[in-house]
């Protein structure tokens, strides 16, 4: 397939799906939610290199979307494990909850 | 013999070392030999010193001796350096002698006070320091000196200082003092930029080639100095300081406060002679102040109750002849003043020092009497050195001296007939008020049972201090017995001469000089022998009693003092309580409190919280990289 | 012709994810997600990166959301339920959000918007091309990642294990 799709709409996307992503991490409260907004950016940023390495036709775009790929299955793994912990010790997964950090 | 010069001054300063480090663990009579006994060898070794010295006068009539050079800094390298003239032999003899006798007096009169060793470790400090003052070659040298009988004057007059008055009498005696250091140091700062150096020779050398007589340097140079030998000596107007000074034992009263100390000032005037000649309008000042302060404060004394007050403004009465000398141009007769007054003045106040421990430590005259049988040693001591005081005519040394003064005061260039009627009128004020204690202590009806202390130890130093009070006239003899010439020639050989001039005729000077002791103690004898009531009855009368309360009070200079400086002084700082520069480093601390207190909200554990941060950070960011 | 699929594919893209952000129920916010990486999916795919769009398929959607199925699942089993109870703070908790969200697109599109770009026919690139990239210049990295993927294994098993212990526990203490 050719590529004439414009590498700036390619990234405004992108940047959209990262915001609406970093809300989502803002406004809910659910551990999980949070975990899963964590996902939505980590998307669009791999969105956003596959859409430069298109534009110069190189495949280190698409190499570096799988070093992305990983990490989020490595993070994601242990976030929800570390979310089961919560739940353990505060019988909710309400992030507001967990605020021994608290100065 | 000459080269043990250095011993003069040291041995005292190791007595001071061995008694401020182990004194405390040896036991009295150890103390007692170990107090005196430094002095008495500094004593012995003054006097081979000068004994070589009159015996074979060296070339220049001056012999130094430099220990190291104490530092080399900015082109200033005083050394610590000895310098053995007429003046200086003189001045060491004298002080280690009377300081000899007062510490052989004080083994007994301080026996049995816990504070016994470091009493003599003060003692010895000071004539150390006083023997530094008297010998030293350059002037930083002798501030060395100056500075160290300054701090024992401080230590020792606050001696009993589980007494609070007696540290605030202290306190009183070093700040008055220190301000006349000050100016002693400006003095110094303005001798080392105009002439280079500070060594004293020297420095006179130059002043005379440099300086014009009268000139504006010269006259700010001498004039400094002058601040500083005022305030030691208790002239006006830093004379305050002396009376308070008598809460201190007596022999200190005697050493520092009579016979050495308050003379340290006497002595930098007469040094520095070379550098006063060329500011006669400094010269004309020593004078005034001399003439004034022997007036004021021979009438205190005339009103004084407590006795060692007396002999506290007598000193500074008699300092003040020692000043109008100076001031005239009559050094030698200074100095020779200075010598007789060191040894009557001493005696005085070590012949009331056993009176006062007799009567359980009474000090008001007026509670004493008739006391002539029950203390013989202590009266007949008294009445010599109230004679010599009085200068009783031909008897006594201090006829001698005073009527020097007197003669060149009147007949100098410099002197006139005012400055000699005010030293004519101080003579009799201080027969008149020597006698008035005489008479007042020691006849009469006696009061108070005695509690006889006196031992060999007090009396054998009081007779040879009536000895010399009587004989130190000898001293002026131009030769000694073996027909070297004496050491008030080479002193004299070292000081300027009196300029000549015309004034009273030397008859008629010497006869109101002789006959106006003997005027003083006629009218002390008829108000308190004849009469002792009509004293009293005559302070009834307000003016009398109006004058009198303000003679008491030293005219007054206490309050003036305290209202002028104090006070404004104390208000200022309690209205800075709060202090206000401190301000600025509290509102440092205040503001980083406040800071944390506004920032530690922020960290609430909330992870969104957190999270929005650096959401908040990136997009701040990412604006200042695009647009700024 | 490429570019009527890419625009709708990105506004299903969008619509998705603003679906997944504004769910109560987890179940259906998750199966938007997939929904939005599958219409990512197809964008890969127009742009001309087969490998990519494959592995978003298959690990993205599913095996990571899977994951997270699970996780649900477990969760929802307790009384907590759904977050449904404390999830609803109403419009106040979103305009701070929102305005950061207006201000950083804001941003993000000046920053694209400032250099014009000329579109140019490209050729797709192949997965072929990506393995020999990967094992040449990017072996190190492939290293990296294998080592990350282990560490993120151990963890999570650790994790797991003792979470596991201690319910275990908790119920036989509780039991009795």
């Amino acid at each position: 397939m050719n590529s004439q799709i414009p590498l700036e709409h390619g990234m405004a996307l992108a940047a959209v799906l990262l915001l609406l992503g970093l809300v989502g991490v803002l406004v809910r409260r659910d551990a999980v939610f949070i975990l899963l907004s964590l996902e939505i950016m980590l998307n669009a940023a791999g969105l956003a290199f596959i859409a430069a390495g298109a534009r110069w036709a190189q495949a280190d775009g698409q190499v570096m979307f799988l070093f992305i790929l990983a990490v989020a299955a490595a993070e994601v793994s242990i976030g929800l494990a570390l979310v089961l912990w919560l739940y353990h010790w505060h019988k909710t997964v309400d992030i507001d909850r967990a605020r021994s950090l608290r100065g | 013999m000459l080269a043990l010069i250095w011993l003069i001054p040291v041995l005292p300063l190791a007595g001071f070392l061995c008694l401020v480090l182990l004194g405390r663990r040896l036991p009295p009579a150890v103390v007692a030999a170990l107090g005196p006994g430094p002095v008495g060898l500094s004593m012995v070794a003054s006097l081979l010193v000068t004994a070589a010295f009159l015996h074979a006068p060296p070339a220049g009539l001056s012999y130094s001796q430099a220990l190291w050079t104490w530092f080399d800094a900015g082109g200033l390298a005083p050394r610590l350096g000895f310098y053995l003239d007429g003046l200086s032999a003189l001045m060491v003899v004298v002080v280690t002698v009377v300081a000899f006798l007062i510490h052989l007096y004080s083994t007994r009169f301080m026996a049995g006070d816990p504070g016994y060793a470091r009493f003599f470790a003060y003692m010895n400090l000071f004539v150390g320091s006083m023997l530094i003052l008297v010998l030293a070659d350059n002037l930083l040298f002798l501030y060395l000196g100056w500075e160290g009988v300054g701090l024992c004057s401080y230590l020792l007059i606050g001696f009993w200082y589980k007494e609070p008055k007696n540290g605030r009498a202290a306190i009183k005696a070093f700040v008055v003092t220190r301000l006349g250091d000050t100016s002693l140091t400006l003095g110094f700062f303005l001798l080392f930029a105009s002439l280079g150096t500070l060594q004293i020779q020297e420095l006179t050398r130059r002043a005379a080639e440099v300086w014009v007589p009268g000139s504006l340097a010269a006259t700010a140079a001498a004039a400094l100095l002058l601040g500083g030998a005022v305030g030691k000596s208790a002239q006006l107007p830093l004379q305050t300081w002396l009376p308070d000074a008598m809460a201190g034992p007596t022999p200190v009263s005697a050493l520092i406060h009579a016979a050495t100390m308050v003379t340290a000032g006497v002595y930098l005037i007469a040094r520095m002679s070379g550098l006063f000649l060329l500011a006669p309008y400094v010269q004309l000042a020593i004078a005034l102040i001399g003439a004034v302060t022997l007036l004021i404060a021979g009438a205190s004394a005339l009103t004084q109750r407590d006795v060692k007050r007396v002999l506290a403004y007598s000193t500074m009465s008699q300092v003040g002849y020692m000043f109008l000398a100076l001031g005239v141009g009559a050094w030698w007769a200074a100095i020779f003043h200075l010598v007789t007054h060191a040894f009557f003045k001493a005696l005085l106040f070590l012949s009331a020092g056993v009176v006062i421990q007799a009567l359980d430590e009474e000090h008001d005259i007026f509670k004493m009497g008739g006391l002539r049988k029950s203390l013989p040693v202590a009266f007949w001591t008294f009445l010599v050195g109230a004679a010599s005081l009085s200068a009783l005519p031909f008897v006594t040394a201090g006829f001698y001296s005073k009527d020097l003064i007197l003669s060149l005061v009147g007949s100098s260039a410099r002197g006139g007939t005012w400055l000699w009627m005010a030293g004519v009128l101080g003579a009799f004020l201080t027969a008149l008020y020597a006698f008035r204690v005489v008479f007042v202590v020691f006849f009469g009806e006696q009061t108070r049972a005695v509690k006889e202390r006196s031992t060999m130890a007090v009396k054998i130093p009081l007779l040879i201090l009536a000895l010399f009070a009587v004989g130190a006239g000898l001293f002026a003899l131009p030769q000694t017995p073996g027909g070297a010439a004496s050491l008030a020639a080479l002193t004299q050989a070292v000081l300027p001469g009196v300029p000549p001039g015309t004034g009273l005729g030397p008859i008629a000077a010497e006869t109101v000089t002789s006959l106006v002791p003997l005027l003083g103690i006629l009218v002390a004898a008829l108000f308190y022998l004849a009469r002792p009531s009509s004293a009293a009855a005559m302070l009834r009368h307000r003016p009398f009693s109006a004058l009198h309360g303000f003679w008491f009070s030293g005219w007054g200079f206490d309050l003036a003092y305290r209202t002028l400086f104090v006070d404004p002084f104390v208000r200022l700082a309690r209205l800075n309580r709060a202090d206000v520069i401190d301000f600025f480093y509290r509102g440092i601390a205040r503001a980083a409190e406040l800071g944390n207190r506004a920032l530690v909200p922020t960290q609430s554990g909330n992870v969104r919280w957190y999270v929005m941060g650096i959401a908040l950070g990136g997009a701040v960011l990412i604006a200042v990289v695009l647009f700024l | 012709m490429v570019t009527l699929p890419f625009y709708i594919a990105s506004a299903v893209a969008i619509a998705a994810t603003f679906m997944v952000i504004t769910r109560l129920n987890a179940v259906h916010a998750l199966l938007y997600l997939v929904v939005s990486l599958l219409a990512v999916a197809l964008i890969f795919l127009l742009l001309g990166a087969p490998f990519a769009a494959a592995l978003e398929v298959v690990i993205y959607a599913g095996a990571i959301m899977v994951l997270f199925v699970f996780v649900v699942m477990m969760l929802s089993m307790g009384p907590h339920g759904a977050s449904e109870k404390w999830e609803k703070p109403g419009i106040s908790a979103w305009i701070g959000p929102g305005i950061l969200f207006a201000v950083l697109l804001a941003e993000l599109l000046y920053v694209f918007g400032r250099t014009p770009y000329v579109p140019v026919h490209v050729a797709e690139v192949t997965p072929r091309q990506v393995g020999a990239r990967l094992l040449g210049p990017y072996l190190l990295g492939v290293e990296l990642v294998s080592m990350l993927l282990l560490v993120g294994l151990t963890g999570a098993f650790h994790l797991a294990y003792h979470l596991g212990k201690r319910e275990t526990q908790k119920g036989a203490g509780g039991s009795r």
